[in-house]
């Protein structure tokens, strides 16, 4: 046991105080807002409501596949164009803004003892370049030929052509005008999260005293500031290919009939910019989740992370190998052999790391004092989600079964178990978990259980099955699947069965959606720390948080973030913010 | 891609440096107290300012990496055909090198407290900096004169594309630098407006570093310097 300085010999903490902005009116304390927790609230609101278009996306998409020819309204050009924006907004403008500009506004300067983001102004502008890029991204519905239907990727040369819906019309356009809004926007966000953990630390807090969501969330912030230059690069470039009839990526092309003005760009060279933001993209969602599920299992289990040091280097490792591995997604695309061979395996090394991380939370629960409570439910089905999800990437990151699988549902299952399920899990556990400091209240528990078992049952009834239909070779991105020897009698009644889940499932985001709005009058008074935390943000004086976070002085950090059942402790968990050595002597 | 790589590998670098001297070996769950006070665990000296600038230039420096990354494989295809530089350009590098310096006179001067120093720097510097933009329109109009239009080839395209985007991080810091000059004419507290100074030539330093890189790039330089490597490594 080491007391590094005796805590009493500590001079008040004053850490450098930033300029806090105070508001002088209604609209620049709620809407024009420069608190961080205001902006998150903001954010968060935004990306639930464009991702709530994305989910009656899904649902369109989901009753053309299992009843097929039932709906008129949705033609091919509305099959693709509900593919296309149902994978953007929830990769992009859901998952990336929601854990980044929600979770890390909110956590970030609560959970390392700052007043504010260091940049507050800069941190409001961030929100509204965010809320125009969802309104271009939204205006595309409405816009002269549609959103785009390129497929979420945008390979070019089909999604400027005439045959793609939105390719010679407004469409592909608007996408990639709010693609470019979005990523100056999450620059000036980023750039916050990432400095504010940098600096904006109060005293004590070391970074290897942080708690591992503010790893998460400031690793995958380093990475998408570094990642998301790239998918800029490939719209700027496209803009101009599209608008302008430059060639950067179009191939000389005849277009019914007629020889395009375009001629020797590379469609490769796209893919591999695209991928150069795709792939970090993948983790950039990912470690955000690690760090929060591995937050609330240890609170919930009542039992400090196993291996937390070994958790930071893993998301420090995953983040620098995310880096190398983008061609994994391109194994189709003719590449050279020693080059599918590299890849595979830099993709298969990032394994390890993540199955570090897994092993921790198995023995972080190991004879924990395991509390069934929502939040725990989630991060619990995270894990089984996510490891799901990782093994068909072991399939998937192998070129040889790459190649076969690689245009069918089977890829569609990996994904949306690993990158779509396996996070959204953790999103929900981490409003649970964080609902009562955000609003004083607790989320009803009855509609949370009910919430828990239809998402996490429904999940794997939908993308469960789609494993199987993936093997059997059932295609994706195909609009219509009668009339193919794939699609056998049962293939189909599979299909039929997974979109009936999918409504089953959206609807009890409804439920969720209702309890969200109900307890904020109707909740159980929560006060301030009701699951008997560590970390600073529980420690507050006031609930939800007043402008400014802490009281008259910030908090001094004596400890890590996971002292829970200490031995001869008088409770069970010892915040952070606790002066002295409450251990007994070993 | 290898230059993003490349480019990658230096940040790694920087980022693991800094990592290395953050205790990341530290037992965490041992250690009770307040640590940290003389190593500066708890963050950087630097103003907040400069560390966020840095961030910023990283994200910049990424970004012309990756366009560099784009350049170099659509190069490689058939239909490439390099385009004469202007030799404007030649004059505009003197110019943004001038500005360059204008402003690290203002910065040098308002560490030593002398305000029309500070003022004659950022003059200079933004009449300078407009001067280059004004020059690289002029090389723009020269080439399209010269019938070298954007879509003709890739390499005018590009050509445009880079110059263009460096010429909106110049107009962008303009912007900064106007803001530093209002506060250098209304009487801004010394130390704030010595570090506004010291930003605007942070920034200025590095979009000339930017500029002499993409001018190589763009002259053919950086391609020969790279087939030069490429054999010795082979």
């Amino acid at each position: 046991m080491v007391d590094v300085t005796p805590a009493d010999a500590v001079p008040p903490a004053e850490v450098a105080e930033m300029e806090l902005y105070h508001p002088h009116s209604w609209w620049t304390k709620y809407v024009f807002s420069q608190d961080a927790k205001v902006i998150a609230i903001q954010y968060s609101a935004t990306a639930t409501a464009i991702g709530m278009v994305a989910l009656v996306l899904s649902w369109m998409m989901r009753l053309q596949l299992g009843f097929p020819g039932t709906f008129d309204f949705i033609t091919p050009e509305a099959y693709y164009q509900f593919i296309t924006m149902h994978g953007m907004i929830m990769v992009i403008y859901l998952l990336t803004a929601l854990f980044l500009g929600g979770f890390g506004n909110y956590l970030i300067p609560l959970m390392v003892g700052a007043r504010d983001m260091v940049f507050p102004y800069v941190n409001m502008l961030s929100y509204w370049i965010y809320l125009l890029a969802v309104l271009v991204l939204v205006s595309s519905f409405f816009a002269p030929g549609g959103p785009t239907g390129a497929g979420w990727t945008l390979y070019p040369p089909q999604a400027i052509m005439t045959g793609t819906p939105g390719g010679q019309d407004w469409g592909i356009m608007l996408m990639l005008v709010s693609l470019i809004l979005f990523i100056i926007g999450f620059t000036m966000g980023g750039l916050n999260y990432v400095v504010t953990v940098l600096q904006g630390r109060t005293r004590g807090m070391t970074l290897m005293r942080m708690p591992l969501t503010v790893w998460g969330i400031f690793t995958a912030t380093v990475m998408a500031l570094l990642a998301f230059p790239a998918l800029f690069v490939a719209c700027v470039m496209m803009l101009f290919d599209r608008a302008l009839g430059t060639s950067f990526f179009m191939p000389a092309i005849v277009e019914m009939g007629e020889q395009l003005q375009h001629g020797g760009g590379s469609p490769i060279l796209f893919q591999h910019l695209f991928w150069f933001f795709g792939h970090p993209e993948v983790y950039i969602v990912a470690l955000p989740a690690f760090g929060i599920v591995s937050d609330l299992i240890s609170t919930h289990a009542r039992k400090n992370i196993f291996g937390y040091r070994m958790m930071v280097w893993a998301i420090v490792g995953i983040g620098a190998l995310s880096f190398i591995v983008w061609a994994h997604h391109m194994y189709v695309s003719g590449m050279h052999p020693y080059f599918g061979f590299f890849f595979a395996t830099t993709t298969l090394i990032i394994a390890i790391p993540t199955a570090i991380k897994v092993y921790n939370w198995v023995l972080t629960l190991w004879r924990g004092d395991i509390h069934l409570t929502i939040p725990m439910l989630f991060a619990l089905a995270f894990i089984v989600t996510f490891v799901n999800g990782g093994l068909t990437g072991l399939f998937l990151g192998n070129v040889v079964v790459d190649v076969p699988l690689s245009d069918t549902m089977f890829v569609v299952a990996h994904f949306h178990m690993v990158m779509g399920v396996a996070p959204i899990l953790v999103i929900f556990g981490a409003i649970y978990h964080w609902y009562p400091k955000v609003t004083g209240r607790m989320l009803n528990e009855a509609m949370g259980q009910f919430h828990f078992w239809v998402t996490f049952l429904g999940a794997y009834l939908i993308f469960f099955p789609m494993h199987y239909i993936g093997l059997m070779g059932v295609p994706r991105r195909y609009n219509e699947l009668t009339d193919m020897t794939v699609m056998t009698e049962s293939a189909h009644n599979l299909n039929s069965f997974i979109s009936i889940m999918a409504f089953l499932v959206g609807f009890a985001q409804v439920v969720f959606l209702f309890n969200l709005i109900w307890s904020i009058r109707h909740g159980r008074e929560a006060g301030g720390n009701p699951w008997r935390a560590t970390t600073l943000e529980w420690q507050t004086a006031e609930t939800p948080p007043a402008h400014g976070n802490f009281g008259k002085e910030l908090p001094i950090v004596y400890r890590w973030a996971y002292d829970y059942s200490v031995p001869g402790a008088k409770e069970d968990f010892i915040p952070q913010n606790m002066p002295g050595s409450s251990r007994e002597p070993a | 891609m290898s230059v993003i790589l490349v480019f990658l590998l230096v940040i790694a670098g920087f980022a693991g440096w800094w990592l290395s001297h953050q205790r990341l070996m530290a037992k965490p769950w041992l250690e009770q107290g307040v640590i940290g006070d003389t190593i500066g665990l708890e963050g950087s000296t630097l103003p907040t300012a400069k560390i966020g600038l840095g961030v910023f230039l990283a994200v910049v420096g990424c970004l012309f990496a990756l366009f560099t990354s784009a350049y170099f494989m659509r190069m490689a295809l058939s239909d490439w055909q390099a385009l004469p530089l202007p030799r404007v350009l030649w004059f505009n590098t003197g110019v943004l090198v001038l500005s360059s310096i204008a402003l690290q006179c203002a910065s040098v001067a308002a560490r030593r407290g002398q305000i029309d120093t500070v003022r004659l720097g950022l003059a200079t510097a933004g009449l300078t900096a407009l001067a280059f933009l004004i020059g690289q329109l002029v090389a723009w109009r020269e080439l399209t004169a010269d019938g070298y239009l954007l879509t003709a080839n890739p390499a005018n395209s590009f050509f445009y594309l880079i110059t263009g985007m460096h010429g909106l991080h110049i107009l962008g810091g303009l912007v900064g630098l106007g803001r530093t000059a209002a506060g250098a004419w209304n009487g801004a507290r010394p130390e704030r407006l010595r570090l506004s100074v010291e930003l605007c030539a942070m920034y200025w330093h590095f979009l000339l570093f930017v500029w002499l890189a993409i001018f190589a790039l763009l002259a053919g330089w950086a391609a020969s310097f790279i087939e030069i490597c490429r054999q010795l490594l082979t």
